[in-house]
């Protein structure tokens, strides 16, 4: 019964009056993984997570939830954070979460079992009869993140994750996000701030102009864009020549910057410097997930 | 509980559950109360005896001025003398021992020269220390005028006994055929019970239509909605919220229903019962009485089943319809500052359905009244109003269809809006916009 994949998108098109939202997307969101759907802002990525929230519908192509046709039941086993997020103000805070728990189909008892226990873990549990309008922000984004994942659901979406949320709260929010994750839910990060997600997630899929870039797992990603630079710091004088295949970039103050045009084999280097200077540090520098977007945007 | 069901039970608990709608409950009635016990109380208030001085110059007014429970009169032995300037001297000494007695005030009947008639009628004054009630000023006037007409009619040398015997008073009572029993109507009651829930639906429309349309901009502008539309297709929210809003609506007009009636009843108990049963036996009270009791048949020939259960389908379909529409508008816009150009449109049809149904009054079955009362958009305040005052079944038949059918189709056109409108932010709308959310397909 269990494919694979979470999340398999194929093919899907959308498109408003003016313009096209999204190309002919396909994904595969593999069980268990961080995924990071990245890309700027107007990229097609809320107009991509609404269809798998089946808020609106692709005007073609396919989406399979645990190799079945995505369909109404399957709201019940995705949680959603919107970038756009709120909560009713003049509304309890029990209460509503309670409310939200028993629209995604969870029983008013098992809900409240389950909420007393976030609101335990997330140290709000004396809220629970106020008012949202009374809450500090803090808490609010508490609330909003329990409400998002209370139902348990096998996968989650965050929509900008992080945007909104004080630095305290973030670190609580990722914390908890990861706990989910070894229990075994799926986590979508949505968002243009590439660098806010890039060490959490496993795999991602760069999107552009409503077409995926490319997509897949983080590591192969970047061994792809692997471009053989490496970083060293040293004292001592450098080789005033070096052999074919390696090329110095740049030098200043201790630090120099190398080319290598066979990546796999820095040693290489290091033999050629070690009888001229004591190297006191010496990295690959691998490119971050901004560098590959801007290179495979260039390259499209 | 499926999931429409949940959203009307939260859309129903809030608004019951807030300080405005227990405020409004009890205002209600309480004004409706008012309206019927008011009447009582100043009933109940003249029936406190009114000392009234009289200084009758004239001599003329002993027997008719009769004190009653609410008005005692006590006449003043007015000065014999032939100088007016004297006899007003006299009366101003009276008016400045007003204020010293517990007297209500001063009746003045100046004879002047000749103690002519026409001359009196133009000169009678009253003196008081506050102001004279109209209850009273009126029942002067009426015994005043009585007095001095059947005088003027006496000197001309009228039989007064004639005169009596000669008064008619005509009632014409207006019988509506249907079918084999002949029901004796008012057609005054029926227009105005007919207004009345005529602007009853008008009112329920427009005040709880605002309250789905600001439901909607607080759940959009609250950011709320894209969370919840995650769990619900945004056609069950917004059945949800109307229907929601609709019990709100209807346990509203229930409460008033039964707390007025608990009102009016316990007031006419309390004050029912300080009547003087002797009093009510009176010749006049037993007219009264008989007008009453025609009022009550009256009202029992008006088809009370037929106008409550039109009365509610009429609410519910406009409602349904109207409150489907001003969802969308909440939909599309961002705050309810930028409701204005599409409230218009809404607006113009309902308030033109309550000034053309107090026009059909006269012509309940010309065509403007027939075609407002099958057009849904008006049907349901014109309709209300026919179906009292007497309509064809077919009619009442094709209007109920038609509503049924305009509600459909607003609903269906306001749900196109509406799920593209609550995830539109910081975009001015024009029509243009609408029309294509309207065409967009899933």
């Amino acid at each position: 019964m269990s494919s694979p994949a979470i999340l398999k998108i194929e093919d899907v098109t959308k498109a408003y009056a003016e313009h096209v939202a999204l190309d002919r997307v396909s994904l595969e969101i593999p069980r268990g993984s961080i995924y990071g759907l990245l890309g700027p802002n107007g990229a097609g990525k809320t107009s991509l997570i609404r269809i798998i929230n089946q808020i609106t519908a692709p005007d073609s192509g396919s989406v399979w939830f645990n190799g079945e046709p995505l369909a109404p039941r399957h709201v019940e086993k995705i949680g959603y954070l919107p970038e756009e997020r709120g909560l009713y103000k003049k509304m309890k805070v029990g209460e509503q979460a309670l409310y939200f728990a028993r629209l995604k189909g969870m029983s008013e008892k098992k809900a409240k079992k389950i909420l007393v226990e976030w609101f335990e873990r997330m140290e709000i549990q004396h809220w629970w009869d106020s008012k949202v309008e009374d809450l500090s922000k803090g808490m609010a984004q508490k609330v909003q993140f329990i409400i998002t994942v209370l139902h348990d659901p096998e996968l989650l979406i965050f929509d900008e994750p992080f945007s909104g949320f004080d630095p305290i709260n973030a670190n609580v929010v990722r914390d908890e996000i990861l706990r989910l994750r070894d229990l075994g839910s799926t986590i979508i990060f949505s968002t243009h701030r590439m660098e806010s997600v890039e060490e959490l997630c496993d795999h991602i899929a760069l999107i552009n102009k409503s077409k995926t870039l490319l997509e897949g797992n983080l590591e192969e990603i970047r061994s792809n864009y692997r471009t053989g630079v490496f970083e060293l710091a040293f004292t001592g004088k450098l080789p005033s020549s070096l052999p074919e295949g390696i090329e110095l970039v740049a030098e200043k103050e201790g630090l120099a910057t190398f080319k290598l045009d066979q990546p796999d084999s820095p040693n290489q280097l290091l033999n050629v410097l070690l009888p001229h200077a004591q190297i006191s540090g010496f990295r690959e520098v691998i490119p971050s997930v901004n560098d590959i977007f801007i290179e495979s945007v260039q390259n499209a | 509980m499926n999931k429409i069901g949940l959203i009307i039970r939260r859309e129903f608990l809030t608004r019951v559950r807030k300080k405005t709608f227990l405020i409004m409950t009890i205002i209600g009635p309480l004004l409706m109360g008012a309206l019927f016990v008011a009447p009582i109380l100043i009933a109940q208030q003249t029936s406190e005896t009114s000392v009234i001085q009289v200084l009758d110059e004239t001599g003329l007014f002993y027997q008719s001025l009769q004190s009653s429970d609410d008005i005692q009169y006590e006449f003043i032995e007015p000065l014999q003398s032939d100088d007016p300037d004297e006899r007003l001297e006299y009366l101003d000494k009276r008016k400045t021992e007003l204020n010293s007695e517990e007297i209500y005030a001063l009746l003045y009947i100046p004879c002047g020269y000749h103690c002519d008639l026409n001359y009196i009628e133009k000169s009678i004054q009253i003196f008081t220390e506050n102001t004279v009630s109209l209850g009273v000023k009126s029942k002067l006037q009426r015994t005043l005028e009585k007095e001095l007409e059947r005088l003027k009619l006496t000197r001309a040398g009228v039989n007064l006994e004639e005169i009596e015997s000669a008064k008619t008073s005509v009632t014409i009572s207006t019988i509506a055929l249907t079918g084999d029993e002949e029901v004796e109507q008012s057609s005054e009651l029926s227009t105005v019970v007919g207004l009345l829930a005529a602007f009853l639906i008008y009112l329920f429309i427009f005040l709880y239509g605002a309250q789905v349309m600001r439901g909607v901009i607080e759940e959009k502008s609250g950011k709320v909605v894209e969370v919840i539309v995650s769990s619900v297709r945004p056609f069950q929210l917004l059945m949800g919220k109307i229907v929601g809003v609709a019990l709100v609506g209807l346990a509203q007009f229930t409460l008033w229903v039964i707390l007025t009636t608990a009102i009016v009843s316990l007031a006419s108990a309390f004050f029912g019962s300080n009547l003087d049963p002797e009093a009510l036996s009176t010749a006049q009270n037993a007219a009264e009485t008989s007008e009453a009791l025609r009022f009550f048949n009256l009202l029992q020939s008006i088809n009370f089943p037929l106008i409550v259960g039109s009365f509610l389908f009429y609410f519910l379909g406009g409602y349904l319809m109207y409150g489907a529409l001003f969802a969308a508008i909440g939909s599309a816009v961002d705050s309810e500052a930028d409701t204005q150009q599409f409230m218009l449109p809404v607006t113009v049809p309902l308030i033109l359905a309550i000034i053309v149904g107090q026009t059909i009054i006269e012509q309940p079955d010309s065509a403007l009244a027939f075609w407002f009362s099958i057009i849904p958009l008006t049907s349901p305040v014109v309709m209300m109003i026919r179906v009292v005052m007497g309509v064809a079944p077919w009619e009442l038949a094709l209007s109920m269809i038609c509503l049924i059918g305009g509600f459909m189709g607003t609903v269906w056109l306001a749900s196109r809006v509406y799920r593209v409108g609550i995830l539109m932010h910081g975009k001015k709308v024009s029509y243009g916009e609408l029309w294509k959310w309207i065409k967009y397909k899933g």
